[in-house]
């Protein structure tokens, strides 16, 4: 079990899987503590724990670029697809299991290159996001956003080959299509996404890099360059990456949902067709709402109001499915639960917040302010790691054979929900009263002194919270009471193996009844 | 371009606005154009609507869950199998509400966007060079300023934005408003000073290390105090324009230093 060479060299999808989790718990660790260093810096005007604003604008660069690129879309599409939809599907293990090792690696050697920032002398500061003109003049290293960035969309995208071909041909008999779990149809629809979009982003970041280092002139406006151009490319890749990582998030906890409401996903039709397809369709349209005040053509702007609002379609299909699926269920509010129903409510204040979002008149007043942060920590940011940390509560029966310790479960829970309404909702109030983002200090702002004082208090109560629960994962991985094969008494076909599944992950190939379904939840 | 704009939303405005905002929009007397009003009334209005959806949903939400709870008698969940016809039903029916909200939010949104971009025709023009870390204006006559606006309340302003260097944002956080700005483009955005006043101007797009300490002032002066102000500004620029045959380069940033108290 612990022998290292095994794990290195593992070709086991399941391995590949729990190396993931690592390493993306790793980068979250990183990237939480740049959170806490910088809400520590800001809890008063002026220098508080730095006097060197570069140094802030680093934490700022790591907290995005690594939660985004290293903790959420390898925790959602690395670990939760490669442990979940080989088993979900009945098959042995992915479709090529040596490419899923070297994309895992891969993963690897970009979080190593993002944790490197802290050791070499010029440190990235150009935001996760990396507009240029300020990108291609800095004196920090622009080319190692570069590097980072296409190494770990590089193994994102041999991921999404991977699991496409897996799903498509190594189904066990008797799944059809129409009995795929819900998260396997939204990660599928994930890497779609990234297939089609991260090369996009590969693009722009590389040509930031040719113009700094190369002397090329793409977005050098003297030399017959143009600045919009990268804010163009960025976003078209970066919008649809808030659905790689929505989709596979709201896959999980329809999982978690459907397994502790003992219950049938409501209309499950309307919400692989309607909700995934929906966003599937919309996402590549809506990139001009994060460049509703760049300076875009107006007709852009007015259009993509449009599509953005559109969103609420598929979106809101999807929240119904969940509604509906807790309707007349038989719910039991074990840990993972109380995660999945804390999605629930954050993703509605953070969807609803988003409205105005849609509107370029109303984001012309609030584009760039801390409602915006809040915004999206709501939507996406804190919502999706509710998500996962719901997942991995759900699952890690699965994985490890034992259980967690229910009592400290749920109170990391309680302490974590408490804390991220704290930060974000303050967040977002002094936001619309003018507070901007990215800012090392606040000195013409001296009014949100105190509110910021509560958003410390408040990030240091929600970091004790997610230290609780994974301290409790790693004391029940290794002294948990065993919890048997199937703790939530789910029908899905995860849970029909021994915990933890051997490799090749069945005893003898699964095959399903003609009235089998993921959902099917029977009495008894 | 923006005529069509505007036709289309006074078409879409017509068929999904309110009789109310209608007849606001028709009265005789002349109306003061101020987008900064206008945005808190939509901003209100959307924040009172998603809010009570919000609370809709999470009262919903959470009685469905207690009713559902896991109790002796309730071991297994027992949602009702959908007809092919109420299956298609939800959808359907929730695609026209969540649209109609959509289109509805899209049509107050466009009107209120084109108050946001026709700019009034008895503006007073200003050119804008932001730079790291400061703004730098320039008045129709020549006048120069740094960090600091000087406005006659009641005649709109509009910015005719670039940078020399980095992308930058002009926020006026109390006219709701900001444009980037970025070298070879020229982007605009107008505000309406309707009262004396000062108001922060501060940087909304990062622009580099400083990007947090860029920040400056909209001054609001009462059209005399205004005029009287700029007359001593137009004297001492053409005092500092007469000795034009010696280094001018000297004298331009001496002043620009002297305006930043």
């Amino acid at each position: 079990m612990m022998n290292l060479k095994e794990w290195i060299f593992t070709t086991d999808h399941k391995r590949v899987g729990v190396l993931y989790l690592i390493g993306s718990m790793l980068a979250f660790a990183v990237a939480g503590i740049m959170a806490l260093l910088m809400r520590a810096e800001l809890s008063t005007i002026g220098p508080t724990i730095t006097a060197n604003p570069t140094q802030y604008n680093v934490w700022l660069y790591t907290h995005g670029a690594v939660m985004i690129l290293g903790f959420q879309i390898p925790a959602l599409t690395g670990f939760f697809a490669n442990y979940c939809i080989p088993l979900m599907i009945g098959a042995k293990d992915v479709a090529f299991p040596r490419v899923n090792a070297l994309s895992v690696w891969l993963f690897y050697v970009g979080v190593i290159l993002a944790v490197l920032t802290f050791f070499i002398p010029d440190p990235p500061d150009v935001m996760w996001t990396g507009y240029p003109p300020y990108s291609t003049i800095t004196t920090g290293n622009t080319a190692m956003y570069s590097f980072t960035v296409l190494i770990l969309g590089f193994a994102s995208i041999i991921g999404g080959v991977n699991f496409l071909t897996t799903v498509a041909y190594m189904r066990a008999p008797g799944i059809k299509l129409n009995k795929l779990n819900i998260f396997v149809w939204c990660t599928l629809a994930a890497f779609v996404l990234q297939l089609i979009f991260v090369p996009v982003l590969g693009t722009a970041v590389t040509l930031i890099s040719m113009d700094k280092y190369l002397g090329t002139n793409f977005f050098d406006p003297t030399k017959g360059g143009d600045v919009l151009t990268y804010q163009n490319l960025f976003w078209f890749y970066s919008h649809p990456a808030v659905y790689v990582i929505f989709l596979p998030f709201i896959g999980v906890v329809y999982e978690i949902i459907a397994a502790h409401a003992r219950n049938m996903v409501f209309n499950y039709k309307m919400v692989v067709y309607g909700g995934v397809g929906g966003i599937v369709l919309l996402a590549g349209e809506v990139w001009v709402h994060h460049l509703y005040v760049s300076g875009m053509a107006d007709w852009l702007r007015i259009g993509q109001m449009v599509t953005t609002l559109m969103i609420s379609i598929p979106v809101g299909l999807m929240m119904i499915g969940l509604i509906g699926t807790l309707y007349k269920g038989s719910i039991a509010f074990n840990t993972p639960m109380l995660y999945a129903l804390g999605v629930v409510f954050l993703f509605l204040i953070g969807g609803l917040t988003g409205i105005p979002l849609a509107v370029p008149s109303l984001t012309i007043g609030v584009s760039d302010t801390y409602y915006v942060v809040g915004h999206f920590h709501y939507v996406m940011a804190v919502a999706g790691t509710f998500a996962i940390f719901g997942g991995v509560y759900h699952w890690f029966p699965k994985m490890t054979g034992r259980m967690y310790n229910e009592f400290w479960g749920k109170l990391g829970f309680w302490i974590t929900f408490v804390g991220v309404n704290i930060v974000f909702w303050i967040m977002m109030d002094i936001g619309v009263e003018g507070m901007p983002r990215r800012y090392y200090d606040y000195a013409h702002f001296p009014q949100f002194e105190g509110a910021h004082q509560w958003m410390t208090v408040g990030a240091a109560i929600l970091a004790v919270g997610f230290a609780i629960a994974v301290l409790n994962w790693i004391l029940g991985a290794i002294n948990g009471e065993p919890a048997g094969d199937n703790p939530w008494g789910s029908p899905s076909l995860e849970w029909t193996t021994v915990s933890p599944p051997p490799h090749g992950n069945w005893p003898s190939p699964p095959s399903v009844a003609e009235d089998w379904h993921p959902y099917g939840f029977k009495k008894g | 371009m923006h005529d069509k704009i505007r036709r289309g939303a006074a078409g879409l405005a017509a068929l999904l606005l309110a009789a109310p905002a209608w007849a606001a929009g028709a009265k005789s007397e002349p109306k003061v154009v101020d987008p900064a009003r206008d945005w808190d009334h939509l901003w209100r209005e959307v924040i009172v609507d998603i809010t009570i959806i919000g609370v809709l949903f999470a009262i919903v939400t959470a009685w469905f869950i207690w009713q559902a709870r896991r109790r002796p008698g309730n071991e297994v969940g027992a949602s009702p199998r959908l007809s092919p016809a109420s299956a298609v039903g939800w959808v359907v029916i929730p695609i026209f509400v969540f649209l109609s909200i959509d289109l509805y939010t899209a049509a107050n949104g466009w009107v209120l966007w084109n108050t946001f971009r026709d700019v009034p025709a008895n503006r007073l023009e200003i050119k804008l060079e932001a730079g790291m870390y400061s703004w730098d204006y320039t008045y129709p006559n020549g006048v120069r300023t740094q960090n600091q606006l000087v406005v006659p309340a009641g005649t709109p302003v509009v910015l005719r934005m670039t940078s020399r260097d980095t992308l930058h944002s002009h926020y006026i956080p109390d006219f709701r408003v900001k444009e980037d700005s970025m070298p070879g483009r020229i982007t605009y955005l107008w505000f309406n000073p309707t009262k004396p006043g000062e108001h922060v101007v501060t940087c909304a797009e990062y622009c580099g290390v400083m990007h947090g300490y860029m920040a400056g002032r909209i001054i609001v002066k009462a059209p005399e105090e205004y005029a009287a102000w700029m007359k001593g500004e137009e004297t001492s620029l053409a005092a500092a324009s007469i000795p034009a045959v010696e280094p001018a380069t000297a004298t331009k940033p001496a002043k620009l230093a002297a305006k930043k108290t």
